[in-house]
Parts: C-alpha cells; sequence; structure tokens
C-alpha cells in the first residue's frame, strides 16, 4: 500500500540521477562560494596568507643548499622536483579534501548528522560545504614550483616521461586526499586524535619534500615503504630524471605512484564506510 | 504495510569511565532498549520520554543517521542505513538543534539549494514553498541571511527546509524548544493543518507536552530505552488515574478545609479563599452542593487533567509501569 502510494513520488524526479547529483554538489559547491564571498576581505588576507607555508618549505630547501651542494646524494635541481611534486599533490590535496580533519567539529555542531538526511554521500556534501577555497593560492604556488623544477632540472623528455610527468602529481594529490581522509576517520573512533592525525599528515608532507636517502633507519622503513611515502615525489622523481636508486628499488618503482595512490584511496574509502557505521552523533 | 516498522530495535554505546589515574573500564549503556512499534500512514504520533530516554537516538536510526545494535527498522520500507540516501528523497528531518540551512547565506538560497539536493522538480518547489510562506508567514525574512534570523524564524526556515521535497514522513525532535509563545503557536498550527491533510506521517520528539495535546493522537512514552505507554492520551490518564479537578473560589476562608466524600482537597490557595479538589468518584454537581452548604461560592471551574503531572508521575516510577500491557 504504501509501496504503491510512494512510487509515483520518487519517479517525478529526475529520470538521471547521475547528473541530478553533479548538479546538487554543484550547487553545494556554488553555495560555499557565495558564502565565503560574505566576508570577502578576510577572503583576499586568506588568500595572500596562505602561500606562506609553502613559500616557507621552498626556502627551507633554498637555506640547507645555501650550506652543501648534495643533500642525501641530490642536487639542488633534483631535488627541487622532489619538492615540487610534494609541494603540488599536498596543496592541493589540502584544498579539496584537507578540512576533512574537522570532521570532530562537524560532529559537535550537528552537521554531519544534517549531511547524513540528505539524499547525497556524506564525505562529497562535507567536503563542497567546507571547501576552503583561499588555500587555491596554495595550490598555485605548489604548481609553478613543480613546473619550474620540471623545466630547469634538464630531464631528457621521452613520452613516457612526459606522461609520468602528468600522472605523478595527480597519484601524489590522491595519495594526500587519502590520507587526510584516513587520519580524520580514526577521530569517529577516538576523538582526541588529532595531535596523531596532525603528525601523519603533516611529517608525511615534510618526509616527501626531501630524497628519502637523507633519513635513516626505522624512520625511513615506516614513513617511505610502510605508509607509501616514498611513492609520492621521491621515486618518480627518480624515474622523470632518469636516476638509478640508490637505495637499490628498480627503475619502474616511479611508476607504481598511481598503484600505490589507488590503494590508499580504497583503504580511505573502506575506512571511511566504516567509520559512518561506527558513527555515535551526539547527545540530543 | 505500516510506515515505520520497528522490532525489537536496540542501541548500545560502549563508554570509557576513568577508574583510577589510568586504567579506563569499558561500561554500557543501553539507551533504546527493544522497541516495538508500527505506526501507520498518516499518523501523528508523539514520542515522549525523559532526558536520555533514548528518543533522539530511536529517531537517528529511523533516519540512518545511527546504525542499530541489533532489531530491525523500516521506513517506507526501506533499511535506513543501507538504504540511507534512497530513504532521505522521501522523508523530511527537524532536528531543533540542527540546523539544514546555510548560515551566511539569505534563507531563499538555502531553499534553492535543497532543490537541487532532492531533485525536486521547479513548479513543485514552487508550489510547496509557497504555501510555506503562506502558512508559516516567512514572506518578512526570506533575503535575510539565516545567521541573522531568530529562533523562532529559523525554525519555521527550518520546518519549510524538511517539507519542500514532500516527504512522506516527517521527523521532528523538539520542533518547538526554545520558541517563544508565538512560534510555538504558528508552528503547532502548521503541524497540525499538516495533519489535517492526511497523508504526511509526523512523529515528534518533544518536552513540551502542549505540542501532543494538541497535535497527537498517539502517545508513546518510552523510559531507560522501553516504551512504557503506547495509546491515547485519554488512555494515560485512565491508566495512571489522574483526575479532574474542580477550582473554587469563595467569598471568604473556612476556619479549616471542608471535607467532602470522594472529592479530597488537593491544595489551598490565596489565603484558604481558593479550594482545589480531586474528583475521586463525587461528581462536579456532589462538589458543589457540599460546598453550598458550608460557604459562599463565587466561582467554579474544572480543570482537566494535566497530561505533565501524569508523565512526571511515570516517570518516577518506571518499575510500576514497565510490567503493565
Amino acid at each position: 500500500m504504501a509501496e504503491r502510494d510512494s512510487a509515483p513520488r520518487v519517479a517525478e524526479r529526475d529520470s538521471a540521477p547521475g547528473a541530478a547529483e553533479l548538479r546538487a554538489y554543484r550547487a553545494l559547491l556554488g553555495a560555499q562560494a557565495r558564502s565565503q564571498a560574505a566576508y570577502r576581505t578576510s577572503f583576499v588576507v586568506d588568500l595572500v596568507g596562505n602561500v606562506g607555508a609553502t613559500v616557507f618549505d621552498v626556502v627551507t630547501v633554498l637555506v640547507i643548499f645555501g650550506v652543501t651542494r648534495e643533500l642525501g646524494g641530490f642536487t639542488l635541481r633534483e631535488t627541487l622536483v622532489v619538492v615540487g611534486l610534494s609541494a603540488c599533490g599536498f596543496a592541493t590535496a589540502d584544498l579539496l579534501v584537507g578540512n576533512i580533519e574537522r570532521l570532530p567539529r562537524y560532529v559537535r555542531t550537528g552537521l554531519f548528522d544534517a549531511v547524513l538526511v540528505r539524499p547525497l554521500g556524506a564525505l562529497p556534501q562535507l567536503l563542497l560545504m567546507d571547501l576552503p577555497l583561499r588555500k587555491l593560492s596554495r595550490a598555485v604556488f605548489g604548481l609553478a614550483v613543480l613546473l619550474f623544477a620540471l623545466v630547469s632540472a634538464g630531464i631528457d623528455w621521452t613520452p613516457g616521461r612526459v606522461a609520468l610527468a602528468v600522472v605523478a602529481p595527480l597519484a601524489a594529490v590522491v595519495f594526500f586526499a587519502s590520507v587526510f581522509v584516513l587520519t580524520a576517520t580514526v577521530s569517529f573512533y577516538w576523538v582526541d586524535s588529532g595531535e596523531l592525525a596532525n603528525s601523519v599528515t603533516y611529517g608525511g608532507r615534510d618526509f616527501t619534500s626531501y630524497p628519502v636517502t637523507v633519513y635513516g633507519g626505522w624512520f625511513r622503513a615506516l614513513f617511505a615503504y610502510g605508509m607509501g611515502f616514498a611513492f609520492v615525489s621521491y621515486h618518480p622523481a627518480l624515474a622523470l630524471l632518469g636516476r638509478a636508486d640508490p637505495l637499490g628499488l628498480p627503475p619502474w618503482a616511479g611508476w607504481a605512484a598511481p598503484g600505490v595512490a589507488v590503494v590508499a584511496a580504497a583503504l580511505a574509502a573502506l575506512a571511511w564506510r566504516v567509520g559512518v557505521r561506527h558513527y555515535r552523533s551526539t547527545g540530543s | 504495510m505500516s510506515v515505520i516498522e520497528m522490532d525489537g530495535l536496540r542501541k548500545e554505546f560502549t563508554v570509557r569511565v576513568r577508574a583510577g589515574r589510568l586504567r579506563r573500564e569499558k561500561r554500557t549503556v543501553t539507551a533504546v532498549d527493544g522497541v516495538d512499534l508500527r505506526v501507520e500512514r498518516g499518523e501523528m504520533l508523539g514520542y515522549i520520554g525523559p532526558n536520555g530516554a533514548g528518543k533522539s537516538t530511536t529517531l537517528k536510526m529511523l533516519t540512518g543517521v545511527l546504525t542499530p545494535s541489533s532489531g530491525r527498522a523500516r521506513v517506507c520500507g526501506l533499511r535506513p542505513v543501507a538504504d540511507r540516501t534512497r530513504l532521505a528523497l522521501r522523508i523530511g528531518v527537524v532536528f531543533g538543534q540542527r540546523s539544514q540551512l546555510w548560515w551566511d547565506l539569505p534563507l531563499r538560497d538555502s531553499f534553492d539549494l535543497l532543490r537541487h539536493v532532492y531533485r525536486v522538480p521547479a513548479g513543485e518547489h514552487a508550489a510547496r514553498l509557497a504555501r510555506c510562506r503562506d502558512l508559516l508567514d516567512l514572506d518578512g525574512f526570506l533575503d535575510t541571511p539565516v545567521r541573522q534570523l531568530s529562533l523562532g524564524q529559523r525554525m519555521r526556515g527550518e520546518l519549510t527546509a524538511a517539507l519542500l521535497h514532500g516527504p512522506e514522513v516527517l521527523f521532528l525532535d523538539e520542533p518547538t524548544i526554545g520558541l517563544d509563545v508565538v512560534s510555538k503557536q504558528a508552528v503547532r498550527g502548521f503541524l497540525a493543518e499538516l495533519g489535517r491533510a492526511g497523508d504526511t506521517t509526523l512523529v515528534l520528539t518533544t518536552h513540551d507536552l502542549a505540542d501532543i495535546e494538541r497535535l497527537c493522537r498517539r502517545l508513546v512514552v518510552i523510559d531507560h530505552g522501553r516504551v512504557v505507554h503506547d495509546g491515547s492520551i485519554a488512555e494515560l490518564h485512565r491508566r495512571y488515574g489522574s483526575r479532574r479537578m474542580v477550582v473554587a473560589e469563595l467569598d471568604a476562608a473556612l476556619p479549616e478545609p471542608p471535607v467532602l466524600p470522594g472529592a479530597p482537597v488537593q491544595r489551598v490557595e490565596a489565603d484558604g479563599r481558593r479550594l482545589v479538589f480531586a474528583l475521586e468518584r463525587a461528581s462536579v454537581a456532589e462538589v458543589v452542593a457540599g460546598l453550598a452548604g458550608l460557604a459562599t461560592l463565587r466561582d467554579i471551574s474544572i480543570v482537566e487533567p494535566d497530561i505533565e503531572e501524569v508523565v512526571a508521575r511515570l516517570y518516577r516510577a518506571p518499575a510500576a509501569v514497565t510490567g503493565a500491557p
């Protein structure tokens, strides 16, 4: 009885749900842009201020090369490719997905409950409703560093390397985005997980800003291969530069970046699903 | 098929309690403890209980926000968690302490966004919005950013937001909390109107029993996660012996409260010039006749049983009522 009555109500809606959903997400993005435009002055200040952190990362590398000619066996121009891949990947992921680290706040303010009762995915809604457009400047700067590094590193361009130069930054974005989602998901279970999450996310960013040869022992093993951060910038950079890995991994390791990113994304998606099922909401 | 079905619905939370300096003990708290309920199409159900009784938790399980620990829930024939996005198209939710509106944008923009979110054809959307504007008197603040609205205005906006996609079931969690009298009346009047139309099922949790008296023929009381009453308000009074009262205003106070058979004095007010009798076995006429012989009556009024009192009594003695049929 209820089924029969309700059938026409559902059928009235758009016939192509995929397109309609995309329109819905676009509307959410537009609303976020308009909301931020309500605070125009502070937005411009934020836009400029946000370049700071990434500039600082690059300056740090330049300062180091002021006192040494090589870093872990790599020259400045070579290291800049590593820095560029890392900065571009991290800043873009931070722009698109970074605000998911505010998940505990979304839970506290009830926004998470609100998105769960709407007919759209919870994660894309949260990301679009709180997209930090001021971080756009950082992503653009990261891309600029990467382009400069690729041009000045004297790369012997082959069709394969051109493809890798496009795919590797994208894989870095996906990888960092997955790290953001994975660490945020921990807060479903453990509310005070913020510091640990930051040490993985921002520690990972710093780790990928240098050739992994500068690190040693268990620390390198854990971050580089245990968590996969070596495939974000170090191995793709080796493949682009045509250098053999001093640590002995085969040359194709640089091409593993997209695969590692896909695995990370799958893990993050799974963790998110399980996390939402364990979500406890707040009182009242 | 019922619009809402709950069978043995349970939700447990594990809480870590500090036990000693470093040790933490796990404790299980059962928020909803085996609720069985059927709600039919067009019913208006009042779902009440003291703080922490499990009202909101039940609503969150029915709307797909929380995953039940065990038991079964169906809303519109769908599984709330597994079919969450499909169910969302067919239900409306108003959480009194949560907002569906965009804080920094004019109220009108939120409605337009929700049209996209719920994929509602423009004509349908416009018709429903026009009706809400009329009934809830929204025109004065449609262009005001939501953050500048009063609570009453915002709640009227929330109600509209929840109804623009024409939901079959409307869940309301404390829709009148914190509202002034005028806004409360506006919200109640609107919901009553919605109920009269008859095709929207309404489930309402509230602290304000006037909401229930005004709107709901069926009342479910839960306490400690269990249903302790399911029936009409009249049945509740009958079962828990709530009585009508007779209030007598006298010209002058009596030296001592009168003893009338079957109608004990409940309260003495206004220096003895106002007496309140509970009607146990006596009728109103008997009380009036009995009093007329003792004093000069200025006024007589009859007070219907106060549901608040009944429910308060119910909460205080949960053990006594859980066994009742």
